[in-house]
Protein backbone atom coordinates (compact mmCIF):
# COMPACT_ATOMS: atom_id res chain seq x y z
CA UNK A 1 0.00 0.00 0.00
CA UNK A 2 1.16 3.74 -1.14
CA UNK A 3 -1.20 5.78 1.08
CA UNK A 4 -4.53 5.09 3.03
CA UNK A 5 -6.33 8.33 3.16
CA UNK A 6 -8.85 8.86 5.66
CA UNK A 7 -12.07 11.36 4.57
CA UNK A 8 -13.64 12.74 7.64
CA UNK A 9 -16.18 16.40 8.11
CA UNK A 10 -19.06 17.94 9.31
CA UNK A 11 -22.51 16.63 8.06
CA UNK A 12 -22.99 17.24 4.33
CA UNK A 13 -19.62 18.82 3.91
CA UNK A 14 -19.09 16.71 0.77
CA UNK A 15 -16.81 13.51 1.92
CA UNK A 16 -18.60 10.66 -0.01
CA UNK A 17 -18.35 12.81 -3.20
CA UNK A 18 -14.50 13.59 -2.55
CA UNK A 19 -14.08 9.97 -1.76
CA UNK A 20 -15.58 8.88 -5.14
CA UNK A 21 -13.50 11.41 -6.74
CA UNK A 22 -10.01 10.11 -5.46
CA UNK A 23 -10.72 6.60 -5.92
CA UNK A 24 -12.09 7.35 -9.77
CA UNK A 25 -8.92 9.54 -10.38
CA UNK A 26 -7.01 6.91 -8.86
CA UNK A 27 -8.35 4.57 -10.85
CA UNK A 28 -8.15 6.31 -14.25
CA UNK A 29 -4.59 6.41 -13.82
CA UNK A 30 -4.32 2.67 -13.32
CA UNK A 31 -4.01 2.51 -9.81
CA UNK A 32 -5.45 -0.80 -7.78
CA UNK A 33 -8.08 1.43 -5.42
CA UNK A 34 -10.37 0.75 -2.56
CA UNK A 35 -13.23 2.47 -0.90
CA UNK A 36 -14.63 1.92 2.43
CA UNK A 37 -17.87 3.15 3.51
CA UNK A 38 -17.32 4.14 7.41
CA UNK A 39 -20.54 5.85 7.73
CA UNK A 40 -22.44 4.84 10.82
CA UNK A 41 -24.59 7.57 10.85
CA UNK A 42 -26.40 8.28 7.36
CA UNK A 43 -29.30 5.75 6.62
CA UNK A 44 -29.17 6.90 3.23
CA UNK A 45 -27.38 9.08 0.47
CA UNK A 46 -23.80 7.47 1.22
CA UNK A 47 -21.00 5.98 -0.99
CA UNK A 48 -22.15 2.33 -0.86
CA UNK A 49 -25.17 3.57 -3.16
CA UNK A 50 -22.25 4.55 -6.23
CA UNK A 51 -21.93 0.67 -6.16
CA UNK A 52 -21.89 0.58 -9.98
CA UNK A 53 -19.90 3.49 -10.26
CA UNK A 54 -16.92 1.67 -8.60
CA UNK A 55 -17.49 -1.41 -10.08
CA UNK A 56 -17.45 0.22 -13.79
CA UNK A 57 -13.55 1.29 -12.54
CA UNK A 58 -12.65 -1.66 -10.57
CA UNK A 59 -12.95 -0.18 -7.40
CA UNK A 60 -13.08 -2.27 -4.19
CA UNK A 61 -15.75 -0.91 -2.64
CA UNK A 62 -15.89 -2.23 1.39
CA UNK A 63 -19.72 -1.40 2.78
CA UNK A 64 -21.20 -2.07 6.29
CA UNK A 65 -23.05 -5.27 5.67
CA UNK A 66 -26.33 -3.64 6.76
CA UNK A 67 -25.53 -0.36 4.50
CA UNK A 68 -28.96 0.47 2.46
CA UNK A 69 -30.96 -2.55 3.96
CA UNK A 70 -34.21 -1.69 6.29
CA UNK A 71 -32.05 -2.48 9.37
CA UNK A 72 -30.43 0.37 11.61
CA UNK A 73 -27.25 -1.56 12.67
CA UNK A 74 -24.34 0.19 11.95
CA UNK A 75 -21.97 -3.09 11.99
CA UNK A 76 -18.24 -2.37 11.26
CA UNK A 77 -16.17 -5.34 10.34
CA UNK A 78 -13.17 -4.47 7.54
CA UNK A 79 -10.13 -5.98 7.54
CA UNK A 80 -8.29 -2.54 6.86
CA UNK A 81 -4.76 -5.25 6.83
CA UNK A 82 -6.48 -6.81 4.09
CA UNK A 83 -7.54 -3.80 2.34
CA UNK A 84 -4.13 -2.38 2.46
CA UNK A 85 -1.82 -5.39 1.34
CA UNK A 86 -4.62 -5.81 -1.58
CA UNK A 87 -4.58 -1.97 -2.85
CA UNK A 88 -2.24 0.79 -3.65
CA UNK A 89 -4.64 3.01 -2.16
CA UNK A 90 -7.62 3.06 -0.11
CA UNK A 91 -10.25 5.66 0.68
CA UNK A 92 -12.22 5.67 3.82
CA UNK A 93 -15.03 7.71 3.59
CA UNK A 94 -16.31 8.69 7.40
CA UNK A 95 -19.46 9.29 8.58
CA UNK A 96 -20.10 13.36 9.56
CA UNK A 97 -19.26 14.83 12.63
CA UNK A 98 -17.69 13.11 15.78
CA UNK A 99 -20.76 10.90 16.09
CA UNK A 100 -19.25 9.59 12.70
CA UNK A 101 -16.03 9.44 13.64
CA UNK A 102 -16.32 6.96 16.54
CA UNK A 103 -15.94 4.37 14.05
CA UNK A 104 -12.51 5.68 13.83
CA UNK A 105 -11.48 4.49 16.75
CA UNK A 106 -11.89 1.20 16.37
CA UNK A 107 -9.12 1.08 14.20
CA UNK A 108 -6.75 3.56 15.56
CA UNK A 109 -4.16 0.88 16.53
CA UNK A 110 -4.36 -0.27 13.11
CA UNK A 111 -4.59 3.57 11.59
CA UNK A 112 -1.09 4.50 13.48
CA UNK A 113 0.79 1.53 12.51
CA UNK A 114 0.14 2.73 8.91
CA UNK A 115 2.75 6.07 9.83
CA UNK A 116 3.69 7.90 7.13
CA UNK A 117 1.37 6.32 4.81
CA UNK A 118 -1.43 7.70 6.58
CA UNK A 119 -3.09 10.68 5.64
CA UNK A 120 -6.70 11.90 7.58
CA UNK A 121 -8.12 14.81 5.37
CA UNK A 122 -11.04 17.39 6.68
CA UNK A 123 -13.36 18.45 3.93
CA UNK A 124 -14.65 22.19 4.72
CA UNK A 125 -17.73 23.44 3.29
CA UNK A 126 -18.63 27.15 4.16
CA UNK A 127 -22.09 26.55 2.91
CA UNK A 128 -22.99 24.05 5.38
CA UNK A 129 -25.20 25.58 8.25
CA UNK A 130 -23.40 25.76 11.61
CA UNK A 131 -19.74 25.68 10.37
CA UNK A 132 -19.98 28.54 8.21
CA UNK A 133 -17.38 30.44 10.21
CA UNK A 134 -12.83 29.02 10.95
CA UNK A 135 -13.68 28.88 13.98
CA UNK A 136 -17.09 26.42 14.16
CA UNK A 137 -15.21 24.66 11.37
CA UNK A 138 -11.61 23.99 13.73
CA UNK A 139 -13.88 23.04 16.27
CA UNK A 140 -16.09 20.29 14.82
CA UNK A 141 -12.36 19.02 13.30
CA UNK A 142 -10.80 18.87 17.10
CA UNK A 143 -14.29 16.82 18.24
CA UNK A 144 -13.66 14.65 15.08
CA UNK A 145 -9.32 14.16 16.51
CA UNK A 146 -10.80 13.56 20.17
CA UNK A 147 -13.20 10.88 18.74
CA UNK A 148 -10.88 9.28 16.50
CA UNK A 149 -7.64 9.84 18.10
CA UNK A 150 -5.84 10.45 15.21
CA UNK A 151 -4.98 13.95 13.87
CA UNK A 152 -5.21 15.26 10.72
CA UNK A 153 -2.81 16.00 7.97
CA UNK A 154 -4.65 18.43 5.22
CA UNK A 155 -7.99 20.15 4.69
CA UNK A 156 -9.86 20.42 1.43
CA UNK A 157 -12.27 22.99 0.44
CA UNK A 158 -15.26 21.56 -1.06
CA UNK A 159 -17.60 24.81 -0.17
CA UNK A 160 -20.40 24.44 -2.51
CA UNK A 161 -24.19 25.25 -2.68
CA UNK A 162 -24.83 21.51 -4.49
CA UNK A 163 -26.15 22.51 -8.48
CA UNK A 164 -26.49 26.19 -7.53
CA UNK A 165 -22.98 26.83 -7.01
CA UNK A 166 -21.05 29.17 -8.87
CA UNK A 167 -17.41 30.53 -9.41
CA UNK A 168 -18.02 33.61 -6.94
CA UNK A 169 -19.44 31.35 -4.17
CA UNK A 170 -16.05 29.10 -4.43
CA UNK A 171 -14.13 32.04 -4.70
CA UNK A 172 -15.15 33.66 -1.80
CA UNK A 173 -14.79 30.40 0.59
CA UNK A 174 -10.98 30.87 -0.20
CA UNK A 175 -10.74 33.58 2.79
CA UNK A 176 -12.56 30.68 4.97
CA UNK A 177 -10.44 28.04 4.33
CA UNK A 178 -7.08 29.48 4.44
CA UNK A 179 -7.80 31.16 7.74
CA UNK A 180 -8.64 27.00 8.99
CA UNK A 181 -5.51 26.41 7.33
CA UNK A 182 -3.42 29.06 9.27
CA UNK A 183 -5.29 28.17 12.30
CA UNK A 184 -4.58 24.70 12.13
CA UNK A 185 -1.25 24.99 11.22
CA UNK A 186 -2.61 22.18 8.17
CA UNK A 187 -2.19 22.38 4.76
CA UNK A 188 -5.22 23.30 2.32
CA UNK A 189 -4.70 20.39 -0.33
CA UNK A 190 -6.77 21.37 -2.73
CA UNK A 191 -9.73 23.62 -3.70
CA UNK A 192 -12.97 21.44 -5.72
CA UNK A 193 -14.80 22.86 -7.73
CA UNK A 194 -17.51 21.03 -9.97
CA UNK A 195 -17.24 20.47 -13.65
CA UNK A 196 -18.54 23.21 -15.42
CA UNK A 197 -17.27 25.95 -13.11
CA UNK A 198 -13.57 27.21 -13.71
CA UNK A 199 -13.18 29.73 -10.67
CA UNK A 200 -9.92 31.58 -9.70
CA UNK A 201 -8.70 30.18 -6.92
CA UNK A 202 -5.45 27.66 -6.24
CA UNK A 203 -4.63 24.82 -5.99
CA UNK A 204 -7.68 23.45 -7.64
CA UNK A 205 -9.51 20.32 -8.52
CA UNK A 206 -12.38 19.25 -10.43
CA UNK A 207 -14.85 17.14 -9.59
CA UNK A 208 -17.60 15.09 -10.96
CA UNK A 209 -20.73 15.29 -8.85
CA UNK A 210 -21.55 11.72 -8.48
CA UNK A 211 -24.11 11.97 -5.48
CA UNK A 212 -27.24 13.09 -7.44
CA UNK A 213 -30.70 14.16 -6.36
CA UNK A 214 -33.18 10.39 -7.49
CA UNK A 215 -35.07 12.76 -9.53
CA UNK A 216 -32.15 13.36 -12.06
CA UNK A 217 -31.41 10.08 -12.64
CA UNK A 218 -32.86 8.04 -15.83
CA UNK B 1 -29.49 36.58 1.73
CA UNK B 2 -26.80 34.13 2.58
CA UNK B 3 -27.62 30.52 1.35
CA UNK B 4 -26.87 27.85 3.53
CA UNK B 5 -27.10 24.05 2.41
CA UNK B 6 -29.17 21.95 4.78
CA UNK B 7 -30.25 18.55 5.43
CA UNK B 8 -34.31 18.94 5.86
CA UNK B 9 -34.28 17.52 9.16
CA UNK B 10 -31.90 20.20 10.49
CA UNK B 11 -33.77 22.94 8.82
CA UNK B 12 -36.78 21.74 10.36
CA UNK B 13 -35.27 22.26 13.73
CA UNK B 14 -33.75 25.40 12.75
CA UNK B 15 -37.32 26.83 11.65
CA UNK B 16 -38.94 25.55 14.39
CA UNK B 17 -36.47 27.51 16.97
CA UNK B 18 -36.66 30.37 14.39
CA UNK B 19 -40.45 30.35 14.39
CA UNK B 20 -40.47 30.53 18.55
CA UNK B 21 -40.95 27.44 19.43
CA UNK B 22 -39.97 27.06 23.18
CA UNK B 23 -40.44 23.79 23.90
CA UNK B 24 -39.40 20.41 22.03
CA UNK B 25 -40.27 16.62 23.19
CA UNK B 26 -38.92 14.10 21.15
CA UNK B 27 -37.66 10.29 20.75
CA UNK B 28 -35.12 9.28 18.49
CA UNK B 29 -36.37 7.15 15.35
CA UNK B 30 -34.77 6.88 12.24
CA UNK B 31 -34.60 8.43 9.28
CA UNK B 32 -36.07 11.90 11.84
CA UNK B 33 -33.19 11.67 14.36
CA UNK B 34 -30.72 14.40 12.88
CA UNK B 35 -34.16 16.74 14.16
CA UNK B 36 -34.23 15.31 17.50
CA UNK B 37 -30.35 15.46 17.72
CA UNK B 38 -30.24 19.33 16.09
CA UNK B 39 -32.78 20.36 18.86
CA UNK B 40 -30.91 18.77 21.46
CA UNK B 41 -27.69 20.78 20.73
CA UNK B 42 -29.32 24.12 19.81
CA UNK B 43 -32.78 24.62 21.76
CA UNK B 44 -31.10 25.37 25.09
CA UNK B 45 -28.76 28.04 23.61
CA UNK B 46 -32.18 29.34 21.80
CA UNK B 47 -33.64 29.91 25.25
CA UNK B 48 -35.63 27.02 25.48
CA UNK B 49 -36.43 22.99 26.21
CA UNK B 50 -35.11 19.80 24.45
CA UNK B 51 -36.26 17.06 26.39
CA UNK B 52 -35.85 13.54 25.35
CA UNK B 53 -38.96 11.72 26.49
CA UNK B 54 -39.12 8.08 28.03
CA UNK B 55 -41.19 7.47 25.12
CA UNK B 56 -43.31 8.78 22.26
CA UNK B 57 -46.48 8.45 24.74
CA UNK B 58 -44.90 10.69 27.36
CA UNK B 59 -43.35 13.44 24.37
CA UNK B 60 -46.87 13.84 23.02
CA UNK B 61 -48.73 14.56 26.58
CA UNK B 62 -45.73 16.82 27.31
CA UNK B 63 -46.48 18.82 24.10
CA UNK B 64 -50.21 18.94 25.25
CA UNK B 65 -48.66 20.31 28.74
CA UNK B 66 -46.76 23.12 27.44
CA UNK B 67 -49.31 23.59 24.44
CA UNK B 68 -51.21 24.14 27.24
CA UNK B 69 -49.36 26.79 28.99
CA UNK B 70 -49.50 29.21 25.20
CA UNK B 71 -46.22 28.39 24.38
CA UNK B 72 -45.20 27.40 20.98
CA UNK B 73 -44.14 23.30 21.17
CA UNK B 74 -43.51 20.64 18.91
CA UNK B 75 -42.43 17.19 18.39
CA UNK B 76 -41.40 14.56 15.88
CA UNK B 77 -41.16 11.17 14.63
CA UNK B 78 -41.39 8.89 12.21
CA UNK B 79 -44.36 6.53 11.01
CA UNK B 80 -44.28 3.47 14.08
CA UNK B 81 -44.12 6.32 16.60
CA UNK B 82 -46.81 8.46 15.38
CA UNK B 83 -48.78 5.34 15.72
CA UNK B 84 -47.85 5.39 19.03
CA UNK B 85 -48.74 9.59 19.83
CA UNK B 86 -52.37 9.20 18.24
CA UNK B 87 -54.25 9.07 21.12
CA UNK B 88 -52.21 12.26 22.57
CA UNK B 89 -52.74 14.08 19.30
CA UNK B 90 -56.41 13.02 19.92
CA UNK B 91 -56.50 14.83 23.37
CA UNK B 92 -54.80 17.90 22.05
CA UNK B 93 -57.33 18.41 19.24
CA UNK B 94 -59.93 18.07 21.79
CA UNK B 95 -58.52 20.22 24.04
CA UNK B 96 -58.40 22.74 21.01
CA UNK B 97 -54.52 22.84 21.28
CA UNK B 98 -51.84 24.56 18.87
CA UNK B 99 -49.03 22.36 18.51
CA UNK B 100 -46.90 21.19 15.48
CA UNK B 101 -46.05 17.45 14.99
CA UNK B 102 -43.13 16.53 11.97
CA UNK B 103 -43.81 12.98 10.64
CA UNK B 104 -40.81 11.85 8.40
CA UNK B 105 -42.16 9.05 6.90
CA UNK B 106 -40.67 5.24 6.61
CA UNK B 107 -41.89 2.17 5.05
CA UNK B 108 -44.28 0.40 7.03
CA UNK B 109 -46.78 -1.02 8.48
CA UNK B 110 -45.34 -2.32 11.63
CA UNK B 111 -42.27 -1.79 12.42
CA UNK B 112 -41.36 -1.44 8.58
CA UNK B 113 -37.84 -0.28 7.44
CA UNK B 114 -36.24 2.81 7.54
CA UNK B 115 -36.42 3.77 3.74
CA UNK B 116 -38.84 7.01 2.92
CA UNK B 117 -42.17 5.75 2.19
CA UNK B 118 -45.93 7.89 2.22
CA UNK B 119 -47.73 5.16 3.48
CA UNK B 120 -49.07 7.58 6.35
CA UNK B 121 -51.44 9.74 4.25
CA UNK B 122 -54.26 8.67 5.12
CA UNK B 123 -53.44 8.22 8.73
CA UNK B 124 -52.81 12.17 8.94
CA UNK B 125 -55.94 12.89 7.04
CA UNK B 126 -58.34 10.76 7.69
CA UNK B 127 -57.85 9.11 11.66
CA UNK B 128 -54.70 10.74 13.73
CA UNK B 129 -56.58 9.28 16.50
CA UNK B 130 -59.68 8.74 17.95
CA UNK B 131 -63.18 10.65 17.57
CA UNK B 132 -64.49 13.62 15.30
CA UNK B 133 -61.59 16.00 14.50
CA UNK B 134 -58.80 17.27 11.94
CA UNK B 135 -55.14 18.23 12.33
CA UNK B 136 -53.78 20.48 9.20
CA UNK B 137 -51.26 18.45 7.20
CA UNK B 138 -48.98 19.99 5.11
CA UNK B 139 -46.80 18.44 2.56
CA UNK B 140 -43.39 20.19 1.63
CA UNK B 141 -41.42 18.52 -1.01
CA UNK B 142 -37.98 20.97 -0.85
CA UNK B 143 -35.87 21.34 1.84
CA UNK B 144 -36.73 25.37 1.15
CA UNK B 145 -40.22 24.52 1.67
CA UNK B 146 -39.94 22.11 5.09
CA UNK B 147 -38.80 25.76 6.68
CA UNK B 148 -41.45 27.90 4.95
CA UNK B 149 -44.34 25.24 5.74
CA UNK B 150 -43.29 25.11 9.49
CA UNK B 151 -43.31 28.69 9.90
CA UNK B 152 -46.92 28.63 8.40
CA UNK B 153 -47.81 25.52 10.54
CA UNK B 154 -47.34 26.98 13.89
CA UNK B 155 -49.23 30.38 12.95
CA UNK B 156 -51.93 28.49 11.48
CA UNK B 157 -52.21 26.31 14.48
CA UNK B 158 -52.15 29.27 16.99
CA UNK B 159 -55.18 31.25 14.86
CA UNK B 160 -57.09 27.75 14.24
CA UNK B 161 -56.17 26.80 17.84
CA UNK B 162 -55.58 22.86 16.47
CA UNK B 163 -53.13 20.89 15.63
CA UNK B 164 -50.68 20.76 13.08
CA UNK B 165 -48.02 18.17 11.36
CA UNK B 166 -45.79 18.41 8.77
CA UNK B 167 -46.19 15.05 6.47
CA UNK B 168 -42.88 14.78 5.00
CA UNK B 169 -40.83 11.29 4.18
CA UNK B 170 -37.37 10.15 4.95
CA UNK B 171 -35.72 11.53 1.29
CA UNK B 172 -37.03 14.95 2.48
CA UNK B 173 -35.24 14.84 6.01
CA UNK B 174 -32.41 13.12 4.67
CA UNK B 175 -31.45 15.22 1.74
CA UNK B 176 -29.54 18.30 1.42
CA UNK B 177 -30.50 21.33 -0.53
CA UNK B 178 -29.37 25.27 -0.78
CA UNK B 179 -32.02 27.41 1.50
CA UNK B 180 -32.40 30.74 2.99
CA UNK B 181 -34.62 32.06 6.22
CA UNK B 182 -36.77 34.49 4.94
CA UNK B 183 -37.11 37.22 6.69
CA UNK B 184 -40.61 37.43 7.12
CA UNK B 185 -41.27 36.66 10.95
CA UNK B 186 -43.80 34.20 11.84
CA UNK B 187 -47.27 35.88 13.48
CA UNK B 188 -47.73 35.00 16.83
CA UNK B 189 -51.44 36.01 18.26
CA UNK B 190 -52.56 36.61 22.55
CA UNK B 191 -53.60 33.52 23.92
CA UNK B 192 -56.52 34.16 26.42
CA UNK B 193 -57.13 30.76 27.23
CA UNK B 194 -53.76 29.32 28.19
CA UNK B 195 -52.61 28.32 31.91
CA UNK B 196 -50.15 30.46 32.63
CA UNK B 197 -51.63 32.10 35.56
CA UNK B 198 -54.77 34.18 36.26
CA UNK B 199 -52.54 36.98 38.40
CA UNK B 200 -55.31 37.38 40.62
CA UNK B 201 -57.22 39.27 37.54
CA UNK B 202 -59.25 36.51 35.67
CA UNK B 203 -61.34 33.14 36.34
CA UNK B 204 -59.30 30.05 35.67
CA UNK B 205 -58.73 28.85 32.37
CA UNK B 206 -59.31 25.03 32.05
CA UNK B 207 -58.04 22.99 29.40
CA UNK B 208 -59.79 19.92 29.04
CA UNK B 209 -61.03 16.92 26.81
CA UNK B 210 -63.64 15.73 29.10
CA UNK B 211 -67.20 16.42 29.31
CA UNK B 212 -69.72 15.16 30.86
CA UNK B 213 -72.83 15.45 29.42
CA UNK B 214 -73.25 14.33 25.90
CA UNK B 215 -74.84 17.49 24.50
CA UNK B 216 -71.79 19.61 25.52
CA UNK B 217 -69.34 17.60 24.38
CA UNK B 218 -71.16 17.12 20.58
CA UNK B 219 -71.10 21.79 20.87
CA UNK B 220 -67.38 21.40 21.35
CA UNK B 221 -67.47 19.23 18.40
CA UNK B 222 -69.66 21.28 16.06
CA UNK B 223 -67.74 24.61 17.06
CA UNK B 224 -64.40 22.86 15.84
CA UNK B 225 -65.90 21.97 12.75
CA UNK B 226 -67.12 25.22 11.75
CA UNK B 227 -63.53 26.04 12.11
CA UNK B 228 -62.40 23.30 9.69
CA UNK B 229 -64.95 24.41 7.50
CA UNK B 230 -63.44 27.80 6.99
CA UNK B 231 -60.01 25.99 6.54
CA UNK B 232 -61.81 24.00 3.63
CA UNK B 233 -63.30 26.97 1.98
CA UNK B 234 -60.19 29.43 2.32
CA UNK B 235 -57.01 27.76 3.10
CA UNK B 236 -56.23 24.50 0.78
CA UNK B 237 -52.83 25.20 -1.60
CA UNK B 238 -51.69 23.54 -4.33
CA UNK B 239 -48.82 24.14 -6.69
CA UNK B 240 -49.44 23.61 -10.64
CA UNK B 241 -46.73 22.84 -13.22
CA UNK B 242 -47.80 23.09 -17.03
CA UNK B 243 -51.54 22.37 -16.44
CA UNK B 244 -53.02 25.04 -18.67
CA UNK B 245 -53.16 22.48 -21.49
CA UNK B 246 -52.80 19.20 -19.46
CA UNK B 247 -54.57 16.63 -21.14
CA UNK B 248 -52.90 13.71 -18.50
CA UNK B 249 -52.37 15.48 -15.21
CA UNK B 250 -50.46 13.91 -12.49
CA UNK B 251 -51.40 14.60 -8.91
CA UNK B 252 -48.23 14.06 -6.66
CA UNK B 253 -47.01 15.61 -3.02
CA UNK B 254 -43.78 15.51 -1.41
CA UNK B 255 -40.64 14.28 -2.21
CA UNK B 256 -43.00 11.95 -5.15
CA UNK B 257 -43.46 15.24 -6.62
CA UNK B 258 -40.22 16.02 -7.35
CA UNK B 259 -39.69 12.62 -9.11
CA UNK B 260 -43.14 13.46 -10.90
CA UNK B 261 -41.82 16.78 -12.18
CA UNK B 262 -39.00 15.32 -13.45
CA UNK B 263 -41.10 12.56 -15.69
CA UNK B 264 -43.76 15.53 -16.14
CA UNK B 265 -41.01 17.34 -18.47
CA UNK B 266 -39.89 14.25 -20.34
CA UNK B 267 -43.08 13.54 -20.93
CA UNK B 268 -43.68 17.26 -22.91
CA UNK B 269 -40.08 16.80 -24.71
CA UNK B 270 -41.99 13.22 -25.73
CA UNK B 271 -45.02 15.20 -27.30
CA UNK B 272 -47.30 14.19 -24.97
CA UNK B 273 -48.90 17.14 -22.67
CA UNK B 274 -48.82 16.20 -19.44
CA UNK B 275 -49.04 18.57 -16.17
CA UNK B 276 -48.41 18.52 -12.36
CA UNK B 277 -50.53 19.17 -9.77
CA UNK B 278 -49.08 19.30 -6.55
CA UNK B 279 -51.30 19.28 -3.28
CA UNK B 280 -49.11 21.25 -0.32
CA UNK B 281 -52.08 21.02 2.19
CA UNK B 282 -52.88 17.36 2.40
CA UNK B 283 -55.41 18.48 4.42
CA UNK B 284 -57.67 20.51 3.73
CA UNK B 285 -57.51 18.88 0.57
CA UNK B 286 -57.70 21.19 -2.39
CA UNK B 287 -60.21 20.19 -4.14
CA UNK B 288 -60.95 23.64 -6.50
CA UNK B 289 -57.38 23.72 -7.52
CA UNK B 290 -57.39 19.93 -8.80
CA UNK B 291 -60.82 20.59 -10.30
CA UNK B 292 -58.96 23.56 -12.09
CA UNK B 293 -56.04 21.77 -13.24
CA UNK B 294 -57.80 18.78 -14.69
CA UNK B 295 -59.95 21.36 -17.10
CA UNK B 296 -58.47 20.04 -19.92
CA UNK B 297 -57.36 16.62 -18.62
CA UNK B 298 -58.04 13.23 -20.24
CA UNK B 299 -56.89 11.19 -17.64
CA UNK B 300 -55.25 11.60 -13.85
CA UNK B 301 -52.22 9.46 -12.64
CA UNK B 302 -51.82 9.76 -9.28
CA UNK B 303 -48.38 9.12 -7.81
CA UNK B 304 -47.06 8.78 -4.46
CA UNK B 305 -45.11 6.10 -2.30
CA UNK B 306 -47.54 4.17 -1.10
CA UNK B 307 -50.37 1.61 -2.66
CA UNK B 308 -52.62 4.76 -3.61
CA UNK B 309 -53.94 6.55 -0.47
CA UNK B 310 -54.56 9.51 -2.18
CA UNK B 311 -56.94 8.42 -5.05
CA UNK B 312 -59.84 8.45 -3.70
CA UNK B 313 -59.33 12.16 -2.80
CA UNK B 314 -58.36 13.17 -5.80
CA UNK B 315 -61.76 10.92 -7.30
CA UNK B 316 -63.86 12.74 -4.89
CA UNK B 317 -62.96 16.19 -6.10
CA UNK B 318 -63.09 15.93 -9.97
CA UNK B 319 -66.44 13.64 -8.90
CA UNK B 320 -65.06 10.67 -11.23
CA UNK B 321 -65.71 13.27 -14.39
CA UNK B 322 -62.09 12.56 -14.78
CA UNK B 323 -60.64 8.27 -15.00
CA UNK B 324 -58.27 8.41 -12.55
CA UNK B 325 -55.40 5.61 -12.40
CA UNK B 326 -52.59 5.09 -10.19
CA UNK B 327 -48.99 3.96 -10.13
CA UNK B 328 -46.83 3.90 -6.72
CA UNK B 329 -43.89 2.04 -5.28
CA UNK B 330 -44.29 0.58 -1.23
CA UNK B 331 -42.55 -0.76 1.50
CA UNK B 332 -39.28 1.81 1.21
CA UNK B 333 -39.12 1.87 -2.39
CA UNK B 334 -38.98 5.17 -4.30
CA UNK B 335 -40.38 5.26 -7.79
CA UNK B 336 -38.20 6.32 -10.27
CA UNK B 337 -38.58 8.82 -12.91
CA UNK B 338 -38.87 6.09 -15.85
CA UNK B 339 -40.88 4.49 -14.12
CA UNK B 340 -43.56 7.77 -14.13
CA UNK B 341 -42.58 8.44 -17.26
CA UNK B 342 -43.46 5.65 -18.80
CA UNK B 343 -46.59 5.24 -17.37
CA UNK B 344 -47.74 9.10 -18.55
CA UNK B 345 -46.19 8.18 -21.99
CA UNK B 346 -49.06 5.00 -21.59
CA UNK B 347 -51.69 7.04 -21.01
CA UNK B 348 -51.24 9.97 -23.37
CA UNK B 349 -51.02 7.02 -26.21
CA UNK B 350 -47.37 7.94 -27.26
CA UNK B 351 -45.73 5.22 -28.61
Amino acid sequence: MKKFTVITGHYGAGKSNISANLAVKLADAGKKAAVIDMDIVNPYFRTADLSELFESRDITLAAPEYANSNLDIPVLNFDLEQLAAENEYVIADVGGDDAGAVALGKYSRTLESFGDKLDMLYVINRYRYLTGTPEDAIAVMREIENVARIRHTGIINNSNLGFETTNKDIENSINFAEKISEKSGLPLIFNAYMRGLDPEVSPKTEVEVYVRPIWEIY
Amino acid sequence: MERNLMKGNEALAEAAIRAGCKCFFGYPITPQTELSAYMAKRMAKAGGVFLQAESEVAAINMVLGAASAGVRAMTSSSSPGISLKSEGISYIAASDLPCVIINVQRGGPGLGGIQPSQADYLQATKGLGHGDFQVLVYAPSSVQEMINLLTKAFDMADEFRMPAMILADGLLGQMMEPVEFPEAKTHQIPKPWATNGTGMKRKHNIINSLYLTPEELEKTVLDRYKRYEVLENEHTEAETYLTEDAEILVAAYGATARVAKSAVIKAREAGVKAGLIRPITLWPFPKKEIVKASENAKHILVTEMNMGQMVDDVKLAVECRVPVSFFGRTGGMVPKPSEILDKILELGGAE
